[in-house]
């Protein structure tokens, strides 16, 4: 099993306690953007914890794919002030741009597509994430020139 | 058209954006002792911000009186209410004023420790945080007041707005909620005394120590004194963050926000109640009526309320932790049977089962959430019932 140095970097800087799981966690996710078997498994032993506990904290976290995703991820906002300014075609327009459906990851793991609950712009939706970017105010056309600018 | 009229309502408070001096505010305040910041927040009567509504000045006199070698101070910036999103602009706009109000509560009830909670979603606001942090603590270091604030990452998760949930979440595990008692102020990060506020709270608690808690209290109603930074959103034509005093009726609230044709108005998320036009009246904005987190959102005639119901339904299962029974099943049967009375599966009679079991998740649910669900589901239920059969 080949050690990966992501884990061992965030060891370094956050210390072994509990209460450093979730940013160690965070730092492997944002450098790999998922988090694998091993890498749980490392940090497990890093933090002197059983590999159940350490997948069952990164499990609950929709922010924290233990499954590979994309190296880019979409996240369309659905909550309620999203859903009544047509996210869905938003959806749509990024759907026949990738050509993937919701929920799915492009054949070159460079995009993933998700929907995602309140991303706290709903005064300027439809709204999306693109990893920690936010986009607001989105069109069908801004949308997928959000795709192009992250190509 | 309302425009005008909001110009002047957006006028009228102005605390929480405002610009102030917050390094004379911080010197006044370490110059008053704990007993009479404790004081001058009680007689404000300010409640937390964040939809509980507990008393601020009351939940730092409980962990200023805890014996501990150690207290901690956290700022809940997990805003995930659907409709919410005035925690961001504040942290955007004011975050030192943010600080100011922590390093308040850290000199009030004796903590050297501070955390900021911030979802996930905000991550790309913590480059200018860490920034206005570093100018903060250079401060408070001039002043010789022991406290650090670090910024804490949520990953996604509505339900660690919940106090001890975000606690759990902190501590490296499951956003699982607590039990309680034993409450934050007793026993919570690290099992250490805790007073975990939302983000309008501390600023809030700055400006009244700045000002005078009578100020504040000339400010709103009996029951909810003061202002609060309200989220509109949905159908309006002026959307945004708007500073109100509470107490407001919802009538006059869809006079200034209204696109002329709303029918409901979602007070307090998707957590809170759904007011059909005929209550607007009758409804106040505050402790004494339906209390709000800030989110308000507008739905006009075009709208089925069937669909925001599914849609705050499907949230709800989603974010809902799974740890108890009466919320993790009681979610999904009501999103199912919802579905199920529209497609003639069942008769429009089981909606009355589907609210006896509203019942038994308000009341064995472990925290607000699976005991708030049943809010949306019934004002909606009583209020557009044939929008949701037919």
């Amino acid at each position: 099993m080949s050690k990966s140095s992501f884990v061992a970097e965030a060891v370094k800087k956050y210390g072994q306690d509990r209460e450093s799981l979730m940013p160690i966690l965070q730092y492997v996710y944002e450098k790999k953007h998922y988090l694998s078997k091993e890498d749980m498994q490392e940090v497990a032993e890093a933090l002197d914890l059983s590999s159940a506990d350490v997948y069952g904290t990164a499990s609950f976290y929709s922010f924290l794919d233990t499954k590979e995703k994309g190296e880019k991820i979409i996240r369309v906002c659905k909550s309620i002030s999203c859903d009544l300014k047509n996210k869905e075609q938003i959806i749509s327009a990024i759907e026949s741009k990738l050509n993937i459906k919701n929920g799915q990851t492009t054949p070159d793991k460079k995009f993933t597509l998700l929907e995602t609950n309140c991303l706290g712009w709903c005064h300027k939706g439809p709204a999306m994430l693109i990893n920690d970017n936010v986009y607001t105010e989105l069109t069908p056309e801004k949308a997928v020139a959000a795709i192009e600018e992250n190509l | 058209m309302s425009t005008d009229k909001l110009q002047k309502f957006k006028k009228r408070i102005d605390l929480i954006f405002s610009d102030v001096n917050w390094k004379e505010i911080l010197d006044k305040a370490l110059k008053t002792s704990a007993d009479d910041i404790i004081k001058e927040l009680i007689a404000s009567c300010i409640r937390g911000r964040g939809g509980a509504g507990f008393p601020t000045g009351l939940k730092w006199k409980f962990a200023a009186q805890q014996k501990s070698d150690k207290k901690y101070v956290i700022c809940n910036a997990d805003e995930g209410e659907p409709g919410t999103f005035k925690d961001r602009e504040i942290l955007d706009k004011q975050a030192k004023k943010v600080f100011l109000g922590m390093a308040i509560c850290a000199h009030t009830v004796g903590s050297d420790e501070g955390y900021i909670y911030l979802r996930g979603e905000y991550k790309f606001l913590v480059p200018q945080l860490e920034k206005e942090l570093e100018e903060f603590h250079k401060e408070l270091k001039a002043k010789k007041l022991d406290f650090k604030i670090s910024i804490r990452l949520g990953s996604g998760a509505y339900v660690c707005g919940e106090e001890t949930a975000l606690i759990e979440s902190m501590e490296g595990r499951r956003g699982e909620p607590r039990n309680k008692p034993p409450f934050p102020v007793v026993s919570g990060y690290l099992g250490k005394p805790t007073v975990v506020n939302n983000v309008e709270t501390f600023v809030y608690t700055a400006m009244i120590l700045k000002d005078g808690s009578k100020q504040f209290c000339e400010l709103g109603t009996k029951d909810s004194r003061g202002s609060k930074v309200f989220s509109v959103s949905g159908d309006t034509p002026n959307p945004g963050i708007y500073e109100l005093e509470l107490g407001m009726t919802l009538d006059e609230f869809v006079e200034l926000f209204g696109d002329g044709d709303t029918k409901a108005v979602q007070v307090g998320g998707a957590s809170g109640f759904c007011v059909p036009r005929r209550k607007f009246k009758e409804t106040i904005i505050g402790f004494e009526g339906i209390p709000t987190g800030g989110s308000m959102m507008l739905f006009n005639s075009s709208r089925s309320m069937y669909n925001v119901l599914h849609n705050f339904l499907d949230f709800f299962c989603e974010e809902s932790c799974g740890q108890c029974t009466p919320c993790r099943v009681g979610c999904q049967q009501l999103l199912k049977g919802i579905v199920a009375v529209k497609a003639k599966e069942k008769p429009s009679k089981y909606l009355e089962d589907l609210k006896g079991m509203t019942e038994t998740m308000k009341s064995s649910s472990k925290c607000g959430l699976g005991q708030s669900v049943p809010n949306c589901f019934n004002s909606i239920i009583d209020n557009f019932k044939e929008e949701v059969i037919y």
